[in-house]
């Protein structure tokens, strides 16, 4: 295909991208503004990054967003990859139906809803078994169920262009199930599983709402702490948390998918070779 | 001896292995099912029975719905007095109308803009395609809460988008968008263009070529081409996107709170007032449950568009 567009689709393409984009960069461009006023350009400096060091408001919540980040997308990376070996291998069990719509609902679920009715179950559990009580767990597990529902679907679609035959001819020459998944098929879904992560991890650090809604005293993620400065009015040490934020995401996006890629040349390339 | 261990082992390891084969699937299964039934269904319920209580000032801060007497009979206490709330008091109907209506329009919009995005990037080179996906993606991947405050920056009185007009003396004084209606339409097309770009790229870019030839090559103009051949195939796309944005749209509840003003009741602001404002759990629960019962239609019709995707 030649790359001949008409000038009217090129640009709705740069504005969408413009849009997408200029908010981001000015908000970066505010970050290193010396004025406390921030329509003022008082010249550049670093003054609201060294203000955040001595921040401990941020620096907990910080950690407390990063811990959950973690242990959430490593629960939901285990549960989605079983979601979606199940409902890509096994075509007839009972509850496929509902299992099927338990992993998709999230992803369009308002999250004001799932936020509510979780909290409502962790009241009750809390009053019947003495647990959860409300802070890291409760959060934990509220971003562990819809943070399930991305990696199945990262995972699922990569199971389903992988090739099943090659695990299937490992298995006639006696490898268990077990040992044929893990030696041919995990390292194909391997990228899937990297990117269901990472992205389970992003959505985990970035959710205000469930968190706010499941949350007890004195367990505040960042994203509820940025909320609530935001709220009060335009901080301008908000704009140097927002910066870092955004970069470090921004690198590490970037740096995932450039080292996918290339395993996936690699892997690609020693086919070739096998092949001939 | 190593012999007879071998002989003794190799049923016992042939009537595991008929287990694994039988039942192994199970385990395969339960781990995610039980988990999202626990902590994603059965909280549906207890929504739906809270949402029958009343306040109370208590911990937690409703009254029992199911309880024991002390002559150990089950007393079931429910009050509809919650629902009847929601209907006569006008708040709740105004803010589900209105944020059907923003998310309509917002969606609407935002498949005017994707639309021309995601056809564009599907008639470009791979190499093009590969760094307009990676553009598109990304602000996917940064903060939602950040990019909602980031638009701030440029919409308030004193920000990027009014400096420049000003400057450049298109207006006079400087345009009140933060906390109006517009602010919401922005913040909502902004935060979501991306959910309606990649289903609609990934639809367009399934598309077989050789019918768009085919058409070219019996002189059809590009135009009735894309009428009568691309924008009928990318329906499932267009219908993906949408309900990407609409959904999600309506229960909205960052942007209607950071950008727009007091008349910009959206009901995922209600519910979040209700809950942490007034602290009446019960009502908050009611408006819950009465919100999902109008989001199950677009629910249901989005998990069918999908299934069917991952089936071909």
């Amino acid at each position: 295909m030649g790359e001949r567009f008409s000038p009217l689709l090129l640009s709705i393409l740069c504005i969408g991208i413009a849009i997408l984009y200029i908010p981001i960069l000015v908000l970066i461009g505010y970050s290193f503004n010396a004025s406390e006023l921030v329509n003022i350009w008082g010249g550049f400096s670093t003054v609201w990054y060294r203000e955040l060091t001595h921040n401990r408001q941020i620096l907990n919540a910080a950690a407390l967003s990063l811990e959950i980040g973690i242990v959430a997308s490593t629960g939901a990376l285990i549960l989605g990859t079983l979601a979606a070996i199940a409902l890509t291998r096994y075509h007839r069990f009972r509850g496929r139906l509902l299992l099927t719509g338990m992993v998709n609902a999230p992803l369009v679920m308002p999250e004001v809803i799932t936020g509510i009715t979780q909290l409502l179950l962790f009241v009750s559990m809390l009053q019947t078994f003495g647990w959860p009580h409300r802070g890291f767990t409760t959060i934990a597990i509220a971003h562990v169920a819809f943070c399930t529902a991305y990696v199945t679907i990262t995972v699922q679609s990569r199971l389903l262009s992988a090739d099943r035959s090659l695990e299937e001819a490992a298995m006639d020459l006696g490898s268990g199930p077990v040992r044929a998944f893990c030696e041919i098929t995990l390292p194909i879904i391997a990228p899937a599983l990297a990117a269901g992560w990472l992205l389970s991890f992003t959505l985990s650090l970035d959710d205000l709402v469930v968190s706010s809604f499941v949350s007890g005293p004195g367990a505040s993620t960042l994203p509820m702490v940025i909320y609530s400065k935001v709220k009060l009015g335009l901080s301008p040490d908000v704009n140097a948390l927002a910066s870092i934020i955004i970069a470090l995401v921004g690198t590490f996006v970037i740096l995932a998918g450039f080292l996918m890629r290339r395993a996936e040349r690699r892997r690609l390339l020693e086919i070739q070779m096998a092949e001939r | 001896m190593n012999l007879a261990a071998a002989e003794l082992g190799a049923p016992r390891r042939r009537s595991r292995r008929k287990f694994m084969e039988r039942y192994g699937h199970w385990l395969i299964i339960l781990p995610p099912f039980l988990f999202l039934i626990l902590f994603f269904l059965i909280p549906f319920a207890f929504a739906l029975k809270i949402s029958f209580a009343e306040t109370a000032i208590r911990v937690p801060p409703y009254t029992d719905v199911l309880s024991i007497t002390p002559d150990r009979h089950l007393h079931l206490a429910l009050s509809l007095a919650n629902y009847k709330y929601l209907l006569t008091d006008e708040v709740y109907a105004v803010s589900y109308v209105y944020s059907l209506r923003t998310a309509f329009f917002s969606t609407l919009i935002c498949l005017l803009i994707g639309y021309p995005m995601a056809y564009a990037m599907s008639r470009s080179s791979k190499a093009t395609q590969n760094v307009l996906l990676l553009i598109i993606i990304l602000p996917f991947w940064t903060s939602f809460l950040l990019r909602v405050y980031a638009l701030e920056g440029i919409i308030r009185e004193n920000g990027l988008l009014n400096s420049v007009l000003l400057h450049l003396g298109l207006i006079h004084h400087p345009l009140k968008i933060m906390r109006t209606t517009l602010a919401v339409y922005l913040g909502i097309i902004y935060s979501y263009l991306p959910f309606m770009v990649l289903p609609l790229f990934a639809t367009l870019e399934k598309l077989d070529n050789t019918l768009l030839e085919a058409a070219a090559d019996l002189g059809r103009p590009p135009w009735r081409t894309f009428l009568e051949i691309t924008l009928p195939l990318s329906v499932p796309g267009i219908i993906a996107g949408s309900l990407l944005v609409f959904i999600p749209a309506i229960g909205e509840f960052v942007i209607p709170s950071l950008l727009g003003g007091p008349d910009n009741l959206m009901i995922g602001r209600v519910l979040w007032d209700e809950f942490f404002n007034n602290r009446d759990w019960p009502v908050a629960s009611a408006v819950a449950i009465a919100f999902l019962v109008f989001l199950a239609g677009p629910i249901a019709l989005y998990q069918h568009y999908h299934a069917k995707e991952m089936e071909t």
